[in-house]
């Protein structure tokens, strides 16, 4: 087994494991932090298919933002009878049944597909280089108009979402 | 020396834990984390068939579809959890089953 | 290559030629190396932080006007040691309904993620840990981690004032990432790649001279990522008790102390790489180890920088920074970059004089609006002074006569 098979089999049952926890935890804040662990072992699969751009920018992005996000708004929604209750309604068992045939279904579907087992063509440094993914992103013939589009969606989503959370002095009793 | 069906087993399993989680949780915020954790399992998805498949080709698509999923992601948290925190104010519960004013 | 010029590309052939004489794989040697390397340079920046801690004690005495520590050696070198010593025997309390693992994971990620920004900084033209090619954003998704160990500290320790201190913390780091990571585009932009190496081999002119605004809006918001003065509102002592890290005692806090001051001194190191041009200097070609020279000694004057206005400027109240942030530094960054990006466009790259005067220009312009803008806006709205009604002096002149005459 090579180095990086190895890394691959750690990294991997860091994220499944850290998934599992994080979606079968009672506390809430259990189950975010669980969620930043999965998420810094996928920035880690990032960096072994060698698109090291992405793996960085999981870690700025996804840690660095979104799960700083989900942490405060489970902070701000905290209640004091937090845990009380069932954690699991009526169709947990139900569910289990219907995610392991989708998983089953999936794994039986690929099995006939005759790329399976291919490998990663060897590349030179300079196609790896995040100046190419920069220059498709800006080309008129590229990507350039999903790439203002992405943006106009993002600046809308953010405004709405600042108007939506804003709270309202006059409107509170 | 990594075979390519050892992420796509990884990003299905991922993919299927996150979707135990959007159904069986009862939390608001934990369903939003399990969203993210299917997004997450979409992304490897598509970086390791662009890495074994297209990346000697100069197609980017790969990449760039990854980029609009990170930004969508990000944009979805963002609006998510201003909802969440709106409705909290409003109910003052976070959990799914209550939020059910409209519940016909 | 010779040892003295340049001894640690010397002493890393040595090494691999003697494990390969011993029969190792190849790999097995390279990964043998790095992990050497990273043990070496995790130890001496631990090591290089005792005497960051001295020099900062000493020179903060002697912009107050006293005498830093002087008992314990000559000219008190060996304070450090002892106050590590004193540190190492302190007694570890676990408060009562703390979470174990993020209670003790926080100060050990809190130091990991500051040494992780030294495994791509380039030290001297052939020392450098690795040169990955988005060595910039890895930097500031290191400020990432950082900012979870102090969640993590917040949410561990069972107590509100840590959890609010926590809280604060991350709205000022995660505000004050938003100018740093605009104003990062321009060195992106006039040396055409994010790696670090590429940065500093580009800098033959350092990137000072070419974007002063966006270097000083660099240096604004590293002081500010550190939780420095004067933006250490989050461990005032009469704000928040100490801030995130009050039920730590011992060795866990001693690592939220160095974490601290090394932080400063990696600042210091990355605003040298991308703004002051790293190990360039005269001489750096045939004798690469000046460039460590060079570096080290740029690094402590803009350290030095760093403690001047730590020593002379009053503290900042949360709204004054968060609006310093938000409505001063990051239009002035947004602007910098489009004006520089364009001017920098307009001219081709070989007038070299012509594109430093044009841009030197265009940056005073910036700074003079803004001045301008910020005046007018202050005159218009004047801080209200918050105080009482004034109270007269208590002297024998203010006194009314009847109370003269009782006095006398």
């Amino acid at each position: 087994m090579t180095g990086m098979q190895l890394i691959f089999l750690i990294a991997a049952a860091v994220v499944v494991s850290s998934a599992f926890m994080s979606v079968t935890s009672r506390r809430m804040i259990h189950a975010a932090l669980w969620f930043v662990l999965a998420l810094l072992g996928v920035a880690v699969i990032y960096a072994l298919l060698e698109v090291s751009f992405f793996a960085v920018v999981q870690v700025l992005v996804y840690v660095g933002a979104i799960a700083i996000l989900i942490i405060f708004a489970t902070m701000l929604t905290r209640r004091a009878l937090e845990d009380h209750g069932k954690q699991f309604n009526r169709a947990t068992l139900m569910t289990l049944v219907i995610v392991s045939v989708i998983f089953a279904g999936l794994v039986f579907s690929l099995r006939s597909w005759p790329q399976l087992q291919s490998m990663t063509a060897p590349l030179s440094a300079d196609q790896l280089d995040v100046g190419v993914l920069g220059l498709a992103l800006t080309a008129p013939d590229g990507f350039a108009l999903p790439f203002e589009v992405t943006s106009i969606l993002l600046l809308a989503a953010l405004i709405g979402s600042i108007y939506v959370a804003y709270e309202r002095k006059e409107k509170k009793k | 020396m990594i075979p390519l069906y050892w992420y796509l087993l990884l990003a299905a399993l991922l993919f299927c834990i996150g979707l135990f989680g959007v159904i069986t949780r009862k939390n608001a915020v934990g369903i939003l984390i399990s969203i993210e954790l299917m997004l997450n399992a979409a992304n490897i998805n598509l970086l390791a068939f662009w890495r074994y498949l297209y990346s000697d080709t100069g197609d980017l698509r790969g990449q760039v579809f990854v980029i609009i999923i990170f930004v969508v992601a990000a944009a979805e948290a963002a609006v998510g959890l201003a909802m969440i925190i709106s409705a909290y104010r409003q109910k003052q519960t976070v959990v799914a089953n209550e939020i059910d004013s409209m519940k016909g | 290559m010779n040892f003295i010029y340049d001894p640690v590309p010397w002493v890393i052939n040595w090494l691999t030629q003697l494990l390969l004489s011993w029969g190792l794989s190849e790999n097995f040697v390279t990964t043998l190396l790095y992990l050497i390397g990273a043990v070496l340079i995790c130890l001496g920046a631990m090591l290089f932080t005792t005497m960051l801690i001295w020099a900062e004690r000493k020179i903060g005495g002697r912009f107050q006007d006293r005498l830093g520590p002087n008992r314990v050696g000559p000219w008190g070198i060996f304070q450090s040691i002892a106050d590590m010593l004193k540190i190492f025997t302190k007694e570890y309390i676990n408060p009562v309904g703390i979470d174990k693992i993020p209670f003790n994971l926080a100060p050990v990620l809190a130091v990991a993620a500051v040494l992780a920004v030294w495994a791509v900084i380039p030290f001297s033209q052939t020392v450098f840990g690795s040169n990955i090619n988005v060595g910039i954003l890895y930097i500031i998704a290191i400020g990432g981690l950082g900012e979870m160990a102090i969640i993590l500290a917040g949410f561990g320790s069972n107590n509100k004032y840590a959890l609010l201190g926590a809280f604060r913390a991350v709205a000022q780091l995660i505000s004050y990432e938003v100018p740093m990571v605009i104003v990062l585009l321009i060195p992106v932009m006039f040396s055409g790649s994010m790696g670090l190496n590429e940065i500093v081999q580009a800098q033959t002119i350092p990137f000072i001279v070419y974007a002063p605004v966006a270097c000083i809006i660099f240096f604004i918001c590293s002081i500010a990522e550190n939780g420095r003065a004067p933006f250490d509102l989050l461990e005032a002592d009469s704000e928040l008790v100490a801030g995130y890290n009050i039920e730590y005692s011992g060795l866990k806090f001693g690592m939220f102390f160095v974490a601290d001051f090394l932080h400063a001194f990696t600042s210091a190191i990355v605003f040298t790489t991308i703004f002051l041009g790293g190990w360039q200097g005269p001489g750096v070609e045939q004798i690469p180890v000046l460039g460590g020279a060079y570096m080290l000694i740029k690094t402590l004057l803009v350290y030095f920088l760093m403690l001047a206005i730590r020593f002379t400027v009053p503290r900042f109240r949360i709204d004054q920074m968060m609006a310093l942030n938000w409505k001063i530094l990051t239009p002035l960054a947004l602007v910098t970059v489009v004006v520089t990006a364009l001017v920098d466009k307009a001219i081709p790259h070989e007038m070299t004089v012509i594109r430093i005067g044009a841009l030197l220009v265009v940056n005073l312009i910036i700074w003079l609006l803004a001045d301008r803008m910020i005046t007018i806006y202050r005159k218009r709205n004047p801080v209200q002074v918050v105080t009482g009604k004034l109270r007269p002096l208590a002297r024998p002149e203010f006194l009314s006569v009847a109370e003269k005459e009782t006095a006398q």
